[in-house]
């Protein structure tokens, strides 16, 4: 069983066929973001800190980073970032950066192990990202678009991701440490968007065993009632093998969706965070729960 | 590999290693009850062997710690704080202890509560109630016969034979299969030996209306209600003897 294993200095989280789905915070990103560039920009980091804290507490298990601010200096804002969610939250992160040297700052000043997002199948992409992540024992995440871009059929884009793992594997590192991310588009614009997916998934759980992850809220771009389209999808790529996904623990459907779909697919343990979860806190008056012993933690 | 390290939600607990054997009875009954309602089998069977060898009797282990802690499972799971899942642990916690107590309530001949034989009824596959309803009686101190699913009226009859049992529990989930529990009492009516047991009748499609229409002694809502029905019955019959 694939298990990719990331951490921070305190913290192990593991993304696995046999784990519950892992949510990885998308909210630290400036883009489409005016205030939170502005401010990151100007080194006001506030906002940075609200948000790292606000989604570890909605329930993420790791954070997105990513300081894509353009004509700012990308790579020490990122590091800058990285150190001030890590003294403040002990969840490990997703270094996020289209710049290989932002990846780059960021991975020197990470304490543990993180998820290097990301590699692409463009040849020099793979031969400058990848010889870093081997040295640092990260974990990176593989978009399956190369040279000629972005393929719409799936198995175009599963055969990149298949070239990609082999490279990776070239320079040391091991497949369950490569994460695929099969990439979404706004199924608004592309009908297909949600099958190219699921096809894909599947096709990377069967035949390679390998994890995903993906920008779930992106399929839900420009629609009414988004976030409840970001659920379904979330817990049909579930499903179809999805096993982790950067998105927004802070919208209660998106978030609802993925703890049923661990539910549905026998990854939370005898529904015990379904449950606890979703437990009447009112309820809670007469019986055991009341009578406040010393509780310990099932097996 | 560390096991489930992205679920772990802390707040609630205490991490602190409790060292059973270094608590004194209160404390243990305590913090068995606790153990049982969180659903912990192996701190159970600890708990239980602790009390033994400290001299108190298994039917006393068995009363004032494992039904007792049960009982308050049962309330729970009845107001809608505790679910399936969490009963099913409690139950299979309840199950370790039994599993050490049985053989020695034996021994000393000490006399269930009562005796049960149940089953989900003809047709019929569920199963999940039925066994919480098992638990919860043997928990309440009954000695319980499980003829399993799909039980025909003759397993039924032949059962009754052999184990001799104060109550009979009839178990069916659909609507198809229900009437089925008419067969089996009218076939007791017809060899004049319906009066010889209780019979407590359950399942989700199920109402009181339904349990007095086909000649049950009982309708009952869920596993707590049955187990604390079956107490009650049995009392009373035993005062009218």
């Amino acid at each position: 069983m694939t298990h990719t294993v990331l951490s921070s200095a305190t913290k192990e989280v593991v993304i696995g066929f046999d784990k519950p789905f892992v949510m990885i915070g998308e909210r630290i990103n400036p883009t489409g973001r005016k205030l939170l560039a502005a401010e990151m920009k100007a080194g006001d980091f506030s906002r940075v800190e609200a948000d790292a804290l606000a989604q570890v507490a909605a329930g993420a298990h790791m954070l997105d980073i990513n300081a894509g601010i353009p004509l700012a200096d990308e790579p020490a804002l990122l590091a800058q970032a990285i150190k001030l969610v890590q003294s403040v939250t002990d969840v490990p992160l997703s270094i996020d950066s289209s710049i290989i040297e932002a990846l780059e700052a960021g991975i020197s000043v990470y304490e543990g192990k993180p998820l290097v997002n990301s590699v692409t199948g463009e040849e020099e992409v793979m031969e400058r990202v990848l010889p870093f992540v081997a040295k640092h024992g990260a974990a990176v995440v593989a978009v399956s678009n190369d040279d000629t871009g972005i393929s719409e059929d799936p198995n175009v884009r599963f055969e990149v991701a298949k070239r990609i793992i082999q490279r990776a594997n070239d320079h040391g590192i091991p497949t369950c440490d490569v994460v695929v991310d099969p990439l979404v588009m706004p199924i608004g614009a592309m009908a297909t968007a949600g099958q190219q997916v699921f096809t894909l998934v599947a096709r990377l759980r069967d035949e390679l065993g390998v994890n995903t992850t993906c920008g779930a809220s992106n399929v839900s771009f420009g629609l009414p009632n988004r976030h409840n389209i970001t659920g379904s999808f979330l817990s049909m790529a579930i499903g179809a093998g999805m096993t982790s996904a950067i998105m927004n623990p802070l919208h209660s459907e998106a978030k609802t969706a993925v703890m049923a779909a661990d539910v549905l697919m026998g990854t939370d343990a005898n529904c015990a965070a379904w449950i606890s979860e979703y437990r009447d806190p009112n309820a809670a008056v007469g019986g055991g729960r009341a009578r406040g012993g010393r509780r310990r933690k099932r097996e | 590999m560390p096991d489930d390290v992205n679920t772990e939600t802390e707040e609630d607990f205490d991490d602190e290693e409790i060292d059973l054997s270094a608590l004194n009875d209160d404390d243990l009954r305590a913090q068995m009850m606790d153990d049982l309602y969180d659903g912990l089998a192996d701190e159970i069977a600890e708990g239980t062997n602790l009390f033994l060898s400290r001299g108190w009797g298994p039917d006393k282990v068995l009363g004032e710690v494992l039904v007792e802690g049960m009982r308050i499972v049962g309330i729970d799971f009845r107001d809608g704080i505790l679910f399936v899942p969490e009963v099913l642990l409690s139950a299979n916690s309840m199950k370790a202890g039994m599993a050490i107590l049985r053989p020695l309530l034996a021994e000393t001949g000490a006399e269930p509560i009562g005796t049960v034989v149940i089953g989900t009824v003809k047709g019929d596959i569920h199963d999940i109630g039925k066994n919480l309803v098992a638990m919860m009686m043997e928990g309440a101190g009954f000695e319980v016969f499980d003829l399993g699913i799909n039980t025909d009226v003759d397993e039924y009859l032949e059962a009754l034979e052999k184990h001799k049992p104060d109550i009979l529990g009839l178990s069916a989930l659909l609507t198809t299969t229900m009437p089925y529990m008419k067969v089996v009492i009218d076939t007791l009516s017809e060899r004049g030996i319906r009066d010889d047991y209780i019979v407590l009748v359950g399942g989700a499609p199920l109402n009181e209306e339904f349990g007095e229409a086909i000649g049950a002694d009982a309708y009952c809502r869920d596993a707590a209600i049955a187990a604390s029905m079956a107490t009650e019955l049995i009392t009373e019959r035993r005062k009218a003897a």
